[in-house]
């Protein structure tokens, strides 16, 4: 097996894994996007949902654990490629100018980071219901008024439409970035490859904005 | 017209360098910036002072030894364009220029503006040989060849190795430069019998320099006085992934290999 560990030890192995983690928790966002979006279908469709997830058990914690351990991955390999890619550079420059990287891509350390926080923040809100009395005592049945009651807060909503900004500039970056990383260049594809990043990353940001939105504007009651 | 230089002065490898300020009082849009350099040390000579080290060789952009960070910007302002053919209209009266070498931990300062670039000269070597048989003379052209890859090859083999790529890169990645010099030959059929070994071996020796990971910012195109194009980082990776994966074993050694 030293192949794996060597090519794991690599910069493109290394790099390819941030990419292929980054697509496999992309693959989660648009289900769970999806899922959420049954919001609009009104309390039943939502929580109809919800009931049918929960009844998926064991199929519903592995994938838990697995988006866990993706998230995990992803996390220790960015860190450890940006470690690496700072001692690479012990000196810096009086003067630096970039001439083409683009703002997504300079801010992915803190749009990644953010979007962490950001994801305990959610997982001990919806997930664990740790953060507020009334919300627990919904129990695990009613996510549509728990969906209600949470973002008749502003700053519950604010924080949320806050996040899906960073997740849409990450992902404004990494969606087409992670193309190149896996080897795929071509000019027959690079059309759709640049404008996936952008294009797919705001319509995911802006699919999640919109429940918390229509519920401050009082669309969803 | 006159010019505000900041250059990084550093006496040896081992001392603590410092960026340092000078006046150009008569610089001609005519000279390239080397000449401009060159003008300034005649300056320092005069006065008794250490002149200014810089690398430069052929003065035509054909070397690669001419690395000057310029401004922020490996090789200056002009675009497709060494240092050495980079002229001093690019400029205007009463700019200041800032004048700094590669900063990389796998370019080392030897002094001045001049940085130790042979952990390029050991990527190459690691790439190893490619087998030429012998024999009695093939045809030349016998190995048919696309146009399409013969084109790529030759504009992959265009890399003069200058280092601006690692200079321009947040991370000093070396990628660019790596990828080049294993797609000129992993395009050609000549370069088929080594091209999984040549793709590992050579992104090893880079990682094991110390150069930094592509994040696909892509700034080294952008420096590029050969205009390289990041395609072949993207090809490098699929050879490198696809050797790893489907390549020789790393745990057994070669027929012949002791
Ligand atoms: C949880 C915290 C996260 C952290 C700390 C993080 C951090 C990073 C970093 C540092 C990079 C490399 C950026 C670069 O190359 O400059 C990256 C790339 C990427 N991330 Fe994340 N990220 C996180 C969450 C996410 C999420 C939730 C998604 C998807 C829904 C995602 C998708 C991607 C993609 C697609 C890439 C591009 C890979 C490539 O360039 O090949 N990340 N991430
Ligand atoms: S790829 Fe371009 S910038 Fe990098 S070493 Fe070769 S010629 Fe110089
Ligand atoms: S001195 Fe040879 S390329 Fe500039």
């Amino acid at each position: 097996m030293s192949w794996l560990k060597q090519t794991i030890n690599s910069s493109v192995g290394a790099k390819s894994i941030v990419a292929l983690t980054g697509l496999a928790m992309v693959g989660f966002v648009v289900g769970h996007l999806s899922g959420n979006l049954l919001v609009f279908g009104g309390p039943d469709a939502i929580n109809g949902y919800a009931a049918w997830l929960r009844s998926k058990g064991a199929l519903l914690w592995g994938a838990r654990v697995g988006l866990v351990a993706i998230t995990g991955l992803h996390i220790y390999f960015t860190i450890r490629l940006n470690l690496l890619n700072k001692r690479a550079r012990p000196i810096a420059y009086a003067k630096k100018s970039y001439t083409r990287a683009s703002f997504a891509s300079r801010t992915m350390v803190l749009s990644g980071l953010l979007s962490l926080s950001y994801i305990l923040f959610h997982l001990a809100h919806f997930t664990f219901r740790v953060t507020s009395p009334e919300i627990a005592a919904l129990g695990h049945t009613d996510v549509y008024q728990m969906l209600i009651l949470s973002f008749s807060s502003p700053l519950v909503a604010v924080t949320y439409i806050a996040a899906m900004v960073l997740l849409g500039l990450h992902l404004n970056h990494g969606l087409s970035s992670l193309f190149q990383t896996l080897g795929l260049n071509h000019s027959k594809y690079n059309p759709i490859i640049r404008s996936i990043g952008p294009v797919l990353g705001s319509l995911l940001a802006a699919g999640f904005m919109s429940i918390p939105v229509s519920i401050m504007l009082g669309i969803l009651k | 017209m006159k010019l505000k230089l900041h250059i990084w002065r550093q006496k040896n490898a081992k001392s603590e360098g410092r960026m340092v300020t000078y006046d150009a009082p008569d610089v001609s849009t005519h000279m390239s910036f080397l000449e401009m350099l060159d003008v300034v040390n005649e300056g320092l000579i005069a006065k008794g002072e250490e002149p200014v080290a810089f690398d430069h060789d052929c003065r035509e952009g054909v070397c690669g030894s001419c690395a000057l960070m310029i401004n922020g910007v490996a090789h200056g302002p002009q675009r497709g364009t060494t240092t050495c053919q980079l002229h001093m209209r690019q400029f205007k009266d009463g700019d200041e220029v800032f004048i700094e070498p590669w900063r990389a931990k796998a370019f080392p300062i030897v002094k001045d503006l001049v940085v130790d670039r042979s952990a390029f000269d050991r990527i190459i070597q690691a790439g190893g040989y490619v087998s030429v048989n012998t024999g009695g003379a093939q045809d030349a052209n016998n190995l048919p060849i696309s146009k399409e890859s013969a084109d790529q090859a030759m504009d992959a083999a265009q890399c003069i190795g200058c280092g601006a790529c690692v200079a321009a890169c947040k991370n000093a990645s070396a990628m660019l430069f790596t990828s080049a010099k294993i797609s000129h030959l992993g395009l050609l059929p000549q370069g088929q019998p080594e091209r999984q070994r040549r793709a590992l071996n050579m992104v090893q020796q880079m990682d094991k320099e110390g150069f930094g990971n592509c994040t696909n910012q892509f700034e080294c195109e952008a420096v590029c006085p050969k205009e390289i194009s990041v395609q072949f980082i993207a090809r490098m990776n699929k050879d490198y992934l696809n050797a790893s994966v489907c390549g020789p074993d790393p745990g057994k050694k070669a027929g012949g290999e002791d």
